[in-house]
């Protein structure tokens, strides 16, 4: 069923767009992703052009991550508090990375930059994740078992100023980590086009020692809001976002979500991080080949005015 | 008086004046509507004569179907420390967005240089670049590409021979309008030729609109975007609670 789409202006078969939105919302839902990495490169595959599917993305990542949090919210999976940290310090750091953005565009590089930040950060978060649960999967895969993991391990992190009780998570820790990991995400957010989940979900992991119970639902929490306000900046500014094509993309998308929510749960965490971690390497090689392949048509045509 | 009026219409109309077209198309507006996919319009049309053909070479056809106009950036894209990033650009001041031309035969054998330049016929003039040449290396090159680029996407087209001449009075032919159209005016105009000379011409318009639901949410996107912005935004939240709460009652 072919459906012509208003803002984007181009005219896309429906069931295509269902069926994208689905497996992305799966994806999102088994892995506590806003799945923005993932749409905006599907978008531009199948004609959409770049302004709209970036917008278009945000707004279908606010649909999948609150179907995908109130399954969290049910499991007692999402730690308000931390949530709320994150959150304002990601609008902060998303609010540097629009002014940023715009500097890039006034330079006439924004693609390139996009396309760089995409490889640099998901290929070395992809590599990281990878690498480190592999070893945790070798780990106890030896007999004698794994060894002992320690509810809390001690770091320069824990000698920070401004403590604070992260009930459901069971930290005491300053409140200066948190903040900075969600300014990085926001900044990064924006200049992405995605809602950070990505790059949020192994840093809450990783360097705060959440545990991963909460991980989930907390960074889905705080994406719905900074990709809600992504959002709206890019309504009123460039009024690129297609509700048409994000109806059908969030159609597909939350019933995705809550499949692929109740398929993570069935699925260790180890496993979950090799299979979000192959996501993640394989679209940054992905984009990586567009940089370094030679590319068929080295001329492109961008409507547009004078400058 | 008569004298007097005879002059003025020997002047408005091109040599040869006593071929006169008359045409018809199969429609004269599009909707977008949802389920557009493309659309075909038939062009047809006949001439009409007060005197017998006059002498010279065979009568020929050609009908140009125009897109409304932006200015269009041409990025070139170049090998810079080991990858391809874009590097030189060229402002094209105005191409259309659609461009098509049916004729009744080869462009080089039935149209002369000098009327092509006159009329604007084919599409290498009528896209305007003017002072490109300041802008980057082999602008010429940049005009090429957008030639070629549009050309797969099927936005520009070269149809000759498609036009079909009976008796040499009636003539039509089917455009295609693809499905990633763009709103607004389209030109249609019609040329018969003796000679490669231009004999006759005349211009109609196709009105190209969004209506319905297209022509409402375009509409609320551009005069309240901040209000487009939350309705988008409250639907997504509401699709996605009212998902999360469908699952839960199928599994209970």
């Amino acid at each position: 069923m072919q459906l012509y789409l208003p803002i984007a202006e181009v005219s896309v078969n429906a069931f295509l767009i269902l069926g994208l939105g689905g497996i992305v919302g799966f994806l999102s839902g088994m892995f506590g992703v806003g799945g923005g990495f993932l749409i905006t490169p599907l978008l531009f595959f199948i004609g959409v052009p770049p302004a709209v599917a970036v917008a278009t993305g945000a707004n279908q990542v606010v649909a999948s991550s609150v179907s995908g949090v109130l399954a969290q919210l049910r499991r007692k999976g999402v730690d308000f508090q931390m949530g709320t940290v994150l959150l304002f310090a990601g609008i902060a750091g998303s609010a540097i990375g629009v002014w940023v953005f715009s500097i890039m565009t006034r330079l006439g590089q924004v693609d390139l930059f996009v396309q760089l930040s995409y490889v640099i950060f998901l290929g070395l978060i992809g590599a990281m994740m990878l690498q480190e649960s592999l070893r945790s999967l070798m780990r106890s895969r030896k007999p004698g078992g794994a060894p002992i993991r320690r509810a809390h391990v001690h770091s320069w992190v824990h000698g920070l100023p401004f403590k604070m009780k992260f009930r459901a998570s069971g930290l005491y820790i300053s409140v200066i980590p948190p903040a900075l990991i969600g300014a990085a995400v926001g900044f990064l957010a924006a200049i992405m086009g995605v809602g950070g989940g990505f790059i949020l979900v192994p840093a809450m992991i990783y360097l705060l020692g959440m545990p991963t119970k909460v991980v989930i639902g907390t960074s889905l929490f705080q994406i719905i809001f900074v990709s809600a306000f992504t959002t709206i900046m890019h309504a009123v500014t460039s009024q690129t976002v297609d509700m048409m094509l994000a109806l059908l993309l969030i159609l597909g998308g939350v019933i995705g979500a809550q499949i692929g929510t109740r398929v993570g749960v069935r699925l260790k965490a180890e496993q979950l991080r090799i299979l979000l971690s192959l996501l993640v390497l394989t679209v940054s090689l992905r984009i990586a080949a567009d940089l370094l392949v030679t590319p068929d048509e080295l001329y492109s045509v961008a409507p547009g005015v004078l400058p | 008086m008569i004298r007097a009026l005879a002059l003025v219409v020997a002047l408005a109309l091109p040599a040869a004046a006593n071929e006169v077209i008359v045409s018809g198309m199969s429609q004269n507006r599009v909707s977008i509507t949802a389920d557009f996919d493309g659309s075909e319009i038939l062009i047809y049309g006949a001439v009409k004569r007060e005197a017998p053909p006059p002498d010279g070479g065979p009568l020929e056809v050609i009908v140009t179907v125009e897109g409304p106009s932006t200015p269009v950036a041409v990025r070139r894209k170049d090998r810079v420390a080991g990858i391809w990033v874009n590097n030189a650009s060229v402002h094209v001041d105005s191409a259309p967005s659609f461009y098509a031309v049916a004729t009744t035969g080869p462009l080089n054998h039935i149209l002369s240089d000098i009327d092509n330049l006159r009329y604007g016929i084919t599409i290498e003039r009528v896209i305007r670049a003017i002072g490109i040449a300041a802008e980057a290396d082999k602008a010429g090159e940049f005009v090429l590409a957008l030639l070629r680029v549009r050309t797969n996407e099927g936005r520009y087209r070269i149809l000759e021979g498609k036009v079909e001449l009976t008796e040499d009075t009636l003539f039509r032919t089917d455009v295609v309008l693809p499905s990633n159209l763009t709103e607004g005016e389209y030109k249609v105009r019609l040329f018969l030729l003796r000679d490669k000379r231009v004999v006759a011409s005349q211009e109609r318009v196709i009105g190209v609109r969004k209506e319905g639901l297209e022509r409402f949410i375009f509409n609320l996107a551009q005069q309240q975007p901040l209000i487009y912005g939350l309705v988008s935004l409250v639907l997504a939240a509401v699709a996605g609670w009212g998902a999360s709460a469908a699952f839960r009652l199928i599994r209970t």
